[in-house]
C-alpha cells in the first residue's frame, strides 16, 4: 500500500485500533486532517481549547486502561497541550500526543507557530520522537504506543514536521505489527527470591498495614489485590490515586491515607510493625514528615518502575514488577505456606484500629442551614448508586469526593492526583463519557476550577455528551482559602472571586440544563432531577457554606500521627461510624 | 562522595539533552560529562562524573537508566578502574628562564609541548583529575593564560567491561 505521510498517520492510528483522536486543527496538521476527513475509522472530537484535548484523552485513557491520542498543531497548540501532558506524566497514564511541527527546512529559524516541541515537554513525558522521515513515520508511532501502554505507563509526544506529511509524496506502508528497543525492557516478573524474603515478613507481622495505589488499576490488578489482602485479612489503605482499587465498601478498607486521609488510615501507618506498599510511591502527601513516617515498620515495596523503590523511604524488601504478577505470586506462595498470620496479634490490631474508627474523623455538621458540600457528595454516591464514574477537579471538592464517595471498582474516581491540574475535571469527564457511553458520568469541581476549561462545555454540546456537572460553588478557591485560615491568620489573599459568572446562565448558554440550589433539603432532588435527564448535560451549581474545611488533616511537614481533627470532633466516641 | 558513572546510550539527536536534563530537573550534581560516539555508530559513550549521598547516587543510576535512549551503565565507582583526563593548557613563556622551568614542569608530569610562540607555551598534559590539578598548583596562577580540560573518561581494570 502506497500512502503519504498523513494518510500514513491517519492508516496507523486505525491499524492501532485507536476509535478516538482529541485535537483541534492547525497550519502544521493541516494535512493529517485532511487525511482524517477522508476517512471514517478513526473517529476525531473537536475540543476548545488544547488543554481539554489532553485532559479528555486522558480520562478516556483512565476509564478503559487504553492510550488516549491526541492531535495538535505546532506551536500555541503544542505549549498548550504541555499541562495535560504533565498531568499525564505525574500519574503514570498512557497518552499519545501528536504534535504539528514547521517543515523541516524552517525547524530552528522562529519560523511562524514554531516551537521546539520534544525540547519543551523533554521533563513531563515518558519520551518523545522528533520523526524527520516520512519513512520512520509507522515505526515510531508503533514505538510510541509500545513505550506509552508499557512498564511504568506514561505520555509519549511525537512531533512530526509539515512536509514529512506531504499529500503528494507516497511512499510504501505496512502496518508494524511488532517492535522492539534495545534499551527498553521492563522488568514484568517479581523475583521469585524476593517474594519468598516478603512473604516471610508478612507472615511475621503482628500490626500489619496494606498500602496500595494508583499501580494496582493502571496494571489492571485489583482482583489480585483483593484476593491477596482477604487472604490475609490485614488492614487496607489506598492512596487518592489508589481508590477503586479495594472495595471501599469491605470492612478492611481503613480509608484513604494521607494529608486528607482518614484518622483511622494515618494512625495505623504510624503504629504498624509491617508495611506492603503496593504500586505507590511514597508521595509526599502520603508520607507526611518522612524522618516520623512508619517508625515501626519493615516495609515491603512492590512496584514496576525501580526508580520508585527507596526514592523517598528505605525498603526493607524491594521488588521490582508488575504489582499483577506479584500479587498473583504472593498469593500462590501465601497459599503454599503452613504458617499462617498471627489470629491473635491481628485481632487485637484490629480492636486498636476500631478505637480509631470510633473517632468518627469525617463527621461534619448535619444540622447546617447551608448546604455542606460533604452532604453533597453524600447524596451524590445515594443517588448514583456508587455506581458512576466520578472526575474530579482540584482542590477541597476533591479531597471530599475522596473521603465521601465510597469506591468499590477500579477506574471509576479520575483526578488529578500528581499534578492537582485545575481544569482537568470536566474534559475528562468527556473522554470518560466517549469511553462508556451507556455508564453515569459527573465531574465535581469547584467555581474556580470548573472555569480553567470553561469552554469544553462547547465540546459536550457538539458531541452530545451528557455529562453531570457536581460544582461546589464556596466562591473562595476553597484549599487556598483553608490554608490562609489555618498558616497565614485568615489573611485571604486573592482567593476570593469577586466577580462569578451565573452558572446556570452559562451552562443554558452553551444548550445544557443548569440548576441553582440553596438549600440543604434541595441538593438531593436536585440529583436526582439531573442524574434523570439521561440526554441532557446537567450543570448543579451548589451554593455551599463557605467557611468549610476538610478534616482531617495532617499540615505538611507533620507526622501521621499528628492529625488534626475537625474541631467538633475531637473526643473520643465509641459506637458505630456515623459514615460507614 | 564522588562516582563515575559511564554509559551507553543511542546515538540520537537529543539524547544528550535528555541526560543533561535529567540532572537539572532533579537537581543532580554534575562535575564533567564527556560524550562521543563509540566504534558502533548507532551508541554513544558518556562518562559522568557526579557526587552524592548513596541514596542520590542509586536514584541517579535508577533515574538514567529509565531513560529510554540509556541502553546500559555501569557505575566505574563500584569496581578497580581507570580515569583519565585530557588538559591543554597556554602558559605565559616571556624569557629564557620561564621556558626552561615550563619546559622541566612539563617533563616531570609527563606533559608534551604542543605549540610555541615568542612568549607562550601550549602543554598537552593527560591524567586523572588530580594531576591536572597538580600541575595547574605546580605552574602557579599567574603563568596560566587559559586551559581547557575535557573531563574524566573512565574505564575498568581488568576483563570487566561496558559493552552490548
Amino acid at each position: 500500500m502506497e500512502l503519504s505521510g498523513a494518510e500514513i498517520v491517519v492508516q496507523f492510528l486505525k491499524d492501532e485500533g485507536v476509535e478516538y483522536v482529541f485535537g483541534y486543527p492547525g497550519g502544521a496538521v493541516l494535512h493529517i486532517y485532511d487525511a482524517l476527513f477522508q476517512q471514517d475509522d478513526v473517529r476525531h472530537i473537536l475540543v476548545r481549547h488544547e488543554q481539554g484535548a489532553t485532559h479528555a484523552a486522558d480520562g478516556y485513557a483512565r476509564a478503559t486502561g487504553k492510550p488516549g491520542v491526541v492531535l495538535v498543531t505546532s506551536g500555541p497548540g503544542a505549549t498548550n497541550a504541555v499541562t495535560g501532558i504533565a498531568t499525564a506524566y505525574m500519574d503514570s497514564i498512557p497518552l499519545v500526543v501528536l504534535t504539528g511541527q514547521v517543515p523541516t527546512p524552517f525547524i530552528g529559524s522562529d519560523a511562524f507557530q514554531e516551537v521546539d516541541a520534544v525540547g519543551i515537554t523533554r521533563p513531563c513525558v515518558k519520551h518523545n520522537f522528533l520523526v524527520k522521515r516520512r519513512e520512520d513515520l509507522a515505526l515510531t508511532l508503533k514505538k510510541a504506543f509500545y513505550i506509552a501502554t508499557s512498564g511504568r505507563p506514561g505520555p509519549v509526544v511525537v512531533d512530526i514536521p509539515k512536509d514529512v506529511t506531504d499529500p503528494n509524496v507516497r511512499i510504501p506502508y505496512e502496518y508494524p505489527r511488532e517492535v522492539k528497543i534495545r534499551s527498553y525492557n521492563p522488568v514484568v516478573k517479581g523475583h521469585p527470591g524476593q517474594i519468598k524474603k516478603a512473604v516471610d515478613l508478612i507472615l511475621q507481622a503482628r500490626r500489619p498495614m496494606i498500602y496500595a495505589g494508583g499501580g494496582v488499576i493502571l496494571s489492571e490488578a485489583s482482583a489480585e489485590f483483593t484476593e491477596f489482602a482477604r487472604a490475609l485479612g490485614y488492614p487496607v489503605t489506598l492512596t487518592l490515586m489508589g481508590l477503586g482499587a479495594y472495595p471501599a465498601t469491605d470492612r478492611q478498607f481503613v480509608g484513604m491515607l494521607g494529608m486528607h486521609g482518614t484518622y483511622e488510615a494515618n494512625m495505623a501507618m504510624h503504629e504498624c510493625d509491617v508495611l506492603i506498599a503496593i504500586g505507590a510511591r511514597f508521595d509526599d502527601r502520603v508520607t507526611g514528615k518522612v524522618a516520623e513516617f512508619c517508625p515501626h515498620a519493615r516495609i515491603v515495596h512492590v512496584d514496576i518502575d525501580p526508580a520508585s523503590i527507596a526514592k523517598n523511604v528505605k525498603v526493607d524488601v524491594p521488588i521490582v514488577g508488575d504489582v499483577k504478577n506479584v500479587l498473583a505470586d504472593m498469593t500462590r506462595e501465601l497459599r503454599a505456606r503452613k504458617q499462617q498470620p498471627d489470629g491473635e496479634a491481628l485481632k487485637q490490631w484490629w480492636a486498636r484500629i476500631d478505637e480509631w474508627r470510633g473517632r468518627n474523623c469525617l463527621q461534619y455538621d448535619r444540622h447546617s442551614k447551608l448546604i455542606k458540600p460533604q452532604f453533597v457528595i453524600e447524596k451524590l454516591y445515594e443517588v448514583t448508586g456508587g455506581d458512576a464514574y466520578i472526575t474530579s477537579d482540584v482542590g477541597q471538592h476533591q479531597m471530599w469526593t475522596a473521603q465521601f464517595y465510597k469506591f468499590d471498582q477500579p477506574r471509576r474516581w479520575i483526578n488529578s492526583g500528581g499534578l492537582g491540574t485545575m481544569g482537568f475535571g470536566m474534559p475528562a469527564a468527556l473522554g470518560v463519557k466517549l469511553a462508556h457511553p451507556d455508564a453515569t458520568v459527573a465531574c465535581v469541581t469547584g467555581e474556580a476550577s470548573i472555569q480553567m476549561c470553561i469552554q469544553e462545555l462547547s465540546t459536550a454540546m457538539q458531541y452530545m455528551l451528557p455529562i453531570k456537572i457536581v460544582n461546589l460553588n464556596n466562591r473562595y478557591m476553597g484549599m487556598v482559602r483553608q490554608w490562609q485560615e489555618f498558616f497565614y491568620e485568615s489573611r485571604y489573599s486573592h482567593s476570593y472571586l469577586e466577580a462569578l459568572p451565573d452558572f446556570v446562565k452559562l451552562a443554558e448558554s452553551y444548550g445544557h440544563v443548569g440548576l441553582r440550589i440553596e438549600k440543604p433539603e434541595d441538593v438531593e432532588g436536585a440529583l436526582r432531577e439531573a442524574f434523570g435527564m439521561k440526554d441532557r448535560l446537567v450543570f448543579l451549581d451548589f451554593i455551599t457554606d463557605q467557611t468549610e474545611n476538610v478534616y482531617p488533616m495532617i499540615a505538611q511537614g507533620k507526622g501521621h500521627h499528628e492529625m488534626e481533627l475537625a474541631p467538633h470532633c475531637t473526643a473520643p466516641q465509641s459506637g458505630e461510624r456515623e459514615l460507614a | 562522595m564522588r562516582h563515575i558513572i559511564s554509559l551507553l546510550m543511542e546515538n540520537e539527536a537529543g539524547a544528550l539533552s535528555r541526560v543533561a536534563g535529567l540532572f537539572s530537573a532533579r537537581g543532580y550534581n554534575i562535575e564533567s560529562l564527556t560524550v562521543a560516539p563509540t566504534e558502533d555508530p548507532s551508541l554513544s559513550r558518556m562518562t559522568l562524573v557526579t557526587t552524592g549521598s548513596e541514596e542520590i547516587i542509586e536514584q541517579i543510576t535508577k533515574q538514567l537508566n529509565k531513560l529510554i535512549d540509556v541502553v546500559k551503565l555501569v557505575d566505574l565507582t563500584e569496581g578497580a578502574h581507570i580515569e583519565r583526563e585530557l588538559m591543554l593548557i597556554k602558559l605565559r613563556a616571556p624569557d629564557a628562564e620561564r621556558r626552561a622551568e615550563i619546559k622541566r614542569l612539563a617533563d616531570i608530569f609527563r606533559g608534551r609541548i604542543i605549540d610555541v610562540t615568542d612568549s607562550t607555551y601550549t602543554i598537552e598534559l593527560t591524567g586523572d583529575g588530580d594531576k591536572l590539578d597538580a600541575f595547574i598548583g605546580a605552574v602557579g596562577e599567574g603563568a596560566i593564560i587559559e586551559t581547557v580540560r575535557t573531563g574524566a573518561s573512565g574505564i575498568a581494570r581488568g576483563t570487566r567491561s561496558l559493552h552490548l
